[in-house]
Protein backbone atom coordinates (compact mmCIF):
# COMPACT_ATOMS: atom_id res chain seq x y z
CA UNK A 1 0.00 0.00 0.00
CA UNK A 2 1.21 3.45 -0.94
CA UNK A 3 1.74 5.90 1.82
CA UNK A 4 1.48 9.58 1.03
CA UNK A 5 3.91 11.69 3.04
CA UNK A 6 2.39 14.80 4.52
CA UNK A 7 -0.85 14.55 2.52
CA UNK A 8 -2.09 17.99 3.51
CA UNK A 9 0.96 19.93 2.42
CA UNK A 10 -0.11 22.79 0.17
CA UNK A 11 1.20 22.54 -3.37
CA UNK A 12 4.20 24.76 -3.89
CA UNK A 13 3.52 25.46 -7.55
CA UNK A 14 -0.03 25.88 -8.88
CA UNK A 15 -1.16 22.86 -10.87
CA UNK A 16 -2.57 25.18 -13.51
CA UNK A 17 -0.29 25.59 -16.48
CA UNK A 18 1.12 29.08 -16.15
CA UNK A 19 3.85 29.06 -18.76
CA UNK A 20 1.81 31.39 -20.98
CA UNK A 21 1.39 33.87 -18.17
CA UNK A 22 -1.43 36.34 -18.57
CA UNK A 23 -1.23 36.39 -22.38
CA UNK A 24 -4.90 35.52 -22.91
CA UNK A 25 -5.95 38.17 -20.36
CA UNK A 26 -3.97 40.84 -22.20
CA UNK A 27 -5.58 39.69 -25.45
CA UNK A 28 -9.04 39.97 -23.87
CA UNK A 29 -8.30 43.50 -22.63
CA UNK A 30 -6.79 44.46 -25.99
CA UNK A 31 -9.94 43.41 -27.87
CA UNK A 32 -12.02 45.81 -25.76
CA UNK A 33 -9.55 48.71 -25.71
CA UNK A 34 -8.77 48.51 -29.45
CA UNK A 35 -12.48 48.04 -30.18
CA UNK A 36 -13.34 51.44 -28.71
CA UNK A 37 -10.52 53.16 -30.61
CA UNK A 38 -11.44 51.34 -33.84
CA UNK A 39 -15.05 52.49 -33.53
CA UNK A 40 -13.87 56.11 -33.66
CA UNK A 41 -11.24 55.52 -36.37
CA UNK A 42 -13.49 53.45 -38.66
CA UNK A 43 -16.64 55.58 -38.26
CA UNK A 44 -14.48 58.62 -39.11
CA UNK A 45 -12.98 56.76 -42.08
CA UNK A 46 -16.42 55.73 -43.37
CA UNK A 47 -17.84 59.22 -42.92
CA UNK A 48 -15.02 60.99 -44.76
CA UNK A 49 -14.82 58.42 -47.58
CA UNK A 50 -18.46 57.37 -48.08
CA UNK A 51 -20.73 60.12 -46.71
CA UNK A 52 -18.98 63.50 -47.02
CA UNK A 53 -18.63 65.12 -50.44
CA UNK A 54 -19.56 62.81 -53.32
CA UNK A 55 -19.02 59.65 -51.27
CA UNK A 56 -17.84 56.46 -52.94
CA UNK A 57 -18.20 57.89 -56.45
CA UNK A 58 -15.45 60.43 -55.71
CA UNK A 59 -12.84 57.87 -54.69
CA UNK A 60 -9.88 57.66 -57.05
CA UNK A 61 -6.09 58.09 -56.94
CA UNK A 62 -6.44 61.85 -56.52
CA UNK A 63 -8.67 61.37 -53.47
CA UNK A 64 -6.30 58.94 -51.73
CA UNK A 65 -3.25 61.04 -52.64
CA UNK A 66 -4.95 64.16 -51.29
CA UNK A 67 -5.54 62.44 -47.95
CA UNK A 68 -2.11 60.86 -47.59
CA UNK A 69 -0.34 64.11 -48.40
CA UNK A 70 -1.27 64.96 -44.81
CA UNK A 71 0.49 63.29 -41.84
CA UNK A 72 -2.85 63.40 -40.01
CA UNK A 73 -4.46 60.84 -42.34
CA UNK A 74 -1.23 58.85 -42.62
CA UNK A 75 -1.19 58.35 -38.85
CA UNK A 76 -4.99 57.78 -38.78
CA UNK A 77 -4.77 55.06 -41.42
CA UNK A 78 -1.62 53.52 -39.92
CA UNK A 79 -3.29 53.21 -36.50
CA UNK A 80 -6.42 51.83 -38.11
CA UNK A 81 -4.39 49.28 -40.10
CA UNK A 82 -2.42 47.98 -37.13
CA UNK A 83 -5.27 47.96 -34.60
CA UNK A 84 -7.79 46.43 -37.01
CA UNK A 85 -5.35 43.74 -38.16
CA UNK A 86 -4.36 42.74 -34.61
CA UNK A 87 -8.01 42.88 -33.44
CA UNK A 88 -9.22 40.89 -36.47
CA UNK A 89 -6.39 38.35 -36.37
CA UNK A 90 -6.95 37.71 -32.67
CA UNK A 91 -10.69 37.32 -33.30
CA UNK A 92 -10.18 34.82 -36.12
CA UNK A 93 -7.60 32.99 -33.96
CA UNK A 94 -10.27 32.55 -31.30
CA UNK A 95 -12.71 31.22 -33.88
CA UNK A 96 -10.11 28.76 -35.23
CA UNK A 97 -9.45 27.54 -31.67
CA UNK A 98 -13.20 27.06 -31.14
CA UNK A 99 -14.14 25.23 -34.31
CA UNK A 100 -11.02 23.52 -35.76
CA UNK A 101 -10.74 20.39 -33.65
CA UNK A 102 -7.83 18.57 -35.32
CA UNK A 103 -4.34 19.76 -34.35
CA UNK A 104 -3.19 19.73 -37.97
CA UNK A 105 -6.17 21.78 -39.14
CA UNK A 106 -5.66 24.36 -36.42
CA UNK A 107 -1.95 24.61 -37.23
CA UNK A 108 -2.57 25.05 -40.97
CA UNK A 109 -5.31 27.66 -40.46
CA UNK A 110 -3.21 29.65 -37.99
CA UNK A 111 -0.19 29.49 -40.29
CA UNK A 112 -2.34 30.96 -43.08
CA UNK A 113 -3.78 33.56 -40.69
CA UNK A 114 -0.40 34.75 -39.36
CA UNK A 115 1.03 34.80 -42.89
CA UNK A 116 -1.87 36.99 -44.09
CA UNK A 117 -1.40 39.23 -41.02
CA UNK A 118 2.30 39.74 -41.70
CA UNK A 119 1.90 40.35 -45.45
CA UNK A 120 -0.98 42.82 -45.06
CA UNK A 121 0.52 44.80 -42.15
CA UNK A 122 3.98 45.07 -43.75
CA UNK A 123 2.56 45.92 -47.19
CA UNK A 124 0.07 48.46 -45.82
CA UNK A 125 2.68 50.16 -43.62
CA UNK A 126 5.17 50.40 -46.50
CA UNK A 127 2.51 51.83 -48.84
CA UNK A 128 1.48 54.53 -46.34
CA UNK A 129 5.08 55.68 -45.81
CA UNK A 130 6.63 55.23 -49.28
CA UNK A 131 3.64 56.62 -51.16
CA UNK A 132 4.25 59.48 -53.63
CA UNK A 133 1.09 61.56 -54.24
CA UNK A 134 2.65 63.08 -57.39
CA UNK A 135 4.43 60.23 -59.25
CA UNK A 136 6.48 61.37 -62.25
CA UNK A 137 5.24 60.53 -65.76
CA UNK A 138 1.60 60.30 -64.70
CA UNK A 139 -1.03 62.42 -66.46
CA UNK A 140 -1.88 65.49 -64.40
CA UNK A 141 -5.60 64.74 -64.79
CA UNK A 142 -5.23 61.69 -62.52
CA UNK A 143 -3.25 63.49 -59.81
CA UNK A 144 -4.40 65.73 -56.96
CA UNK A 145 -4.52 69.41 -57.94
CA UNK A 146 -1.58 70.43 -55.71
CA UNK A 147 0.85 68.38 -57.86
CA UNK A 148 0.77 70.90 -60.68
CA UNK A 149 0.53 74.00 -58.50
CA UNK B 1 -26.76 33.90 -28.05
CA UNK B 2 -27.75 35.18 -31.52
CA UNK B 3 -25.97 38.46 -30.94
CA UNK B 4 -22.86 36.40 -30.17
CA UNK B 5 -23.24 34.44 -33.43
CA UNK B 6 -23.84 37.67 -35.38
CA UNK B 7 -20.77 39.26 -33.74
CA UNK B 8 -18.59 36.37 -34.94
CA UNK B 9 -20.03 36.29 -38.46
CA UNK B 10 -19.74 40.08 -38.96
CA UNK B 11 -16.23 39.99 -37.46
CA UNK B 12 -14.99 37.36 -39.92
CA UNK B 13 -16.68 39.16 -42.81
CA UNK B 14 -15.05 42.48 -41.91
CA UNK B 15 -11.65 40.77 -41.48
CA UNK B 16 -11.71 39.25 -44.97
CA UNK B 17 -12.84 42.55 -46.45
CA UNK B 18 -9.95 44.27 -44.65
CA UNK B 19 -7.39 41.94 -46.27
CA UNK B 20 -8.76 42.73 -49.75
CA UNK B 21 -9.13 46.43 -48.92
CA UNK B 22 -5.44 46.81 -47.97
CA UNK B 23 -4.39 44.94 -51.13
CA UNK B 24 -6.49 47.08 -53.49
CA UNK B 25 -5.49 50.34 -51.76
CA UNK B 26 -1.84 49.26 -52.14
CA UNK B 27 -2.27 49.72 -55.90
CA UNK B 28 -1.79 53.48 -55.34
CA UNK B 29 1.89 52.52 -54.96
CA UNK B 30 1.88 50.87 -58.42
CA UNK B 31 0.38 53.71 -60.48
CA UNK B 32 -2.63 56.06 -60.53
CA UNK B 33 -3.93 54.12 -63.55
CA UNK B 34 -3.73 50.73 -61.81
CA UNK B 35 -5.59 52.04 -58.74
CA UNK B 36 -8.29 53.85 -60.74
CA UNK B 37 -8.85 50.79 -62.97
CA UNK B 38 -9.51 48.47 -60.03
CA UNK B 39 -11.58 51.00 -58.07
CA UNK B 40 -13.51 51.64 -61.31
CA UNK B 41 -14.58 47.98 -61.43
CA UNK B 42 -16.01 48.46 -57.90
CA UNK B 43 -18.23 51.34 -59.00
CA UNK B 44 -21.35 49.41 -59.99
CA UNK B 45 -24.67 48.71 -58.23
CA UNK B 46 -23.71 45.19 -57.09
CA UNK B 47 -20.56 46.38 -55.31
CA UNK B 48 -22.51 49.41 -54.07
CA UNK B 49 -24.97 47.11 -52.33
CA UNK B 50 -22.05 45.02 -51.06
CA UNK B 51 -20.57 48.17 -49.50
CA UNK B 52 -23.93 48.88 -47.84
CA UNK B 53 -23.86 45.34 -46.40
CA UNK B 54 -20.27 45.82 -45.23
CA UNK B 55 -21.15 49.07 -43.46
CA UNK B 56 -24.15 47.35 -41.86
CA UNK B 57 -21.84 44.59 -40.58
CA UNK B 58 -19.36 47.16 -39.20
CA UNK B 59 -22.09 49.23 -37.51
CA UNK B 60 -23.59 46.18 -35.81
CA UNK B 61 -20.17 44.84 -34.75
CA UNK B 62 -19.21 48.26 -33.36
CA UNK B 63 -22.37 48.86 -31.31
CA UNK B 64 -22.62 45.27 -30.11
CA UNK B 65 -18.92 45.47 -29.17
CA UNK B 66 -19.69 48.45 -26.92
CA UNK B 67 -22.51 46.36 -25.42
CA UNK B 68 -20.05 43.52 -24.70
CA UNK B 69 -17.69 46.00 -23.00
CA UNK B 70 -20.56 47.31 -20.84
CA UNK B 71 -21.62 43.76 -19.89
CA UNK B 72 -17.99 43.03 -18.87
CA UNK B 73 -17.09 46.24 -17.05
CA UNK B 74 -20.30 47.96 -15.96
CA UNK B 75 -21.66 46.57 -12.69
CA UNK B 76 -25.23 46.60 -13.99
CA UNK B 77 -24.18 45.45 -17.47
CA UNK B 78 -25.25 41.80 -17.15
CA UNK B 79 -28.63 42.87 -15.74
CA UNK B 80 -29.32 45.18 -18.67
CA UNK B 81 -27.72 43.07 -21.43
CA UNK B 82 -31.07 42.34 -23.10
CA UNK B 83 -32.20 45.97 -22.94
CA UNK B 84 -28.83 46.98 -24.35
CA UNK B 85 -29.33 44.58 -27.28
CA UNK B 86 -32.45 46.56 -28.21
CA UNK B 87 -30.46 49.78 -27.82
CA UNK B 88 -27.90 48.29 -30.25
CA UNK B 89 -30.69 47.44 -32.70
CA UNK B 90 -32.14 50.95 -32.33
CA UNK B 91 -28.78 52.68 -32.87
CA UNK B 92 -28.14 50.37 -35.82
CA UNK B 93 -31.44 51.35 -37.47
CA UNK B 94 -30.83 55.07 -36.88
CA UNK B 95 -27.26 54.93 -38.21
CA UNK B 96 -28.23 52.94 -41.30
CA UNK B 97 -31.19 55.27 -41.92
CA UNK B 98 -28.70 58.12 -42.01
CA UNK B 99 -26.14 56.29 -44.14
CA UNK B 100 -28.16 54.27 -46.67
CA UNK B 101 -30.06 57.01 -48.56
CA UNK B 102 -26.88 59.03 -49.03
CA UNK B 103 -24.75 56.04 -50.06
CA UNK B 104 -27.41 54.63 -52.42
CA UNK B 105 -27.72 58.10 -53.96
CA UNK B 106 -23.95 58.05 -54.65
CA UNK B 107 -24.18 54.52 -56.08
CA UNK B 108 -27.35 54.86 -58.17
CA UNK B 109 -27.46 58.63 -58.70
CA UNK B 110 -24.81 58.57 -61.43
CA UNK B 111 -22.10 61.17 -61.78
Amino acid sequence: MTTIPAPNTPVVRPSRRTSRGNWELYGWVFMRASGVVLLVLIFGHLFVNLVAGDGISAIDFGFVAGKWASPFWQIWDLLMLWLAMIHGTNGVRTIINDYAERDGTRFALKLALYTAFTVVVVLGTLVIFTFDPCPANSPASLLPSFCTA
Amino acid sequence: MWSWVAHRITGVLIFFFLLVHVLDTSLVRVSPEAYNDVIGTYKNPIMGLGEAGLVAAIVFHAFNGIRIILVDFWAKGPKYQRVMLWVVVGLFVVTMAGFLPRHLMHVFGGE
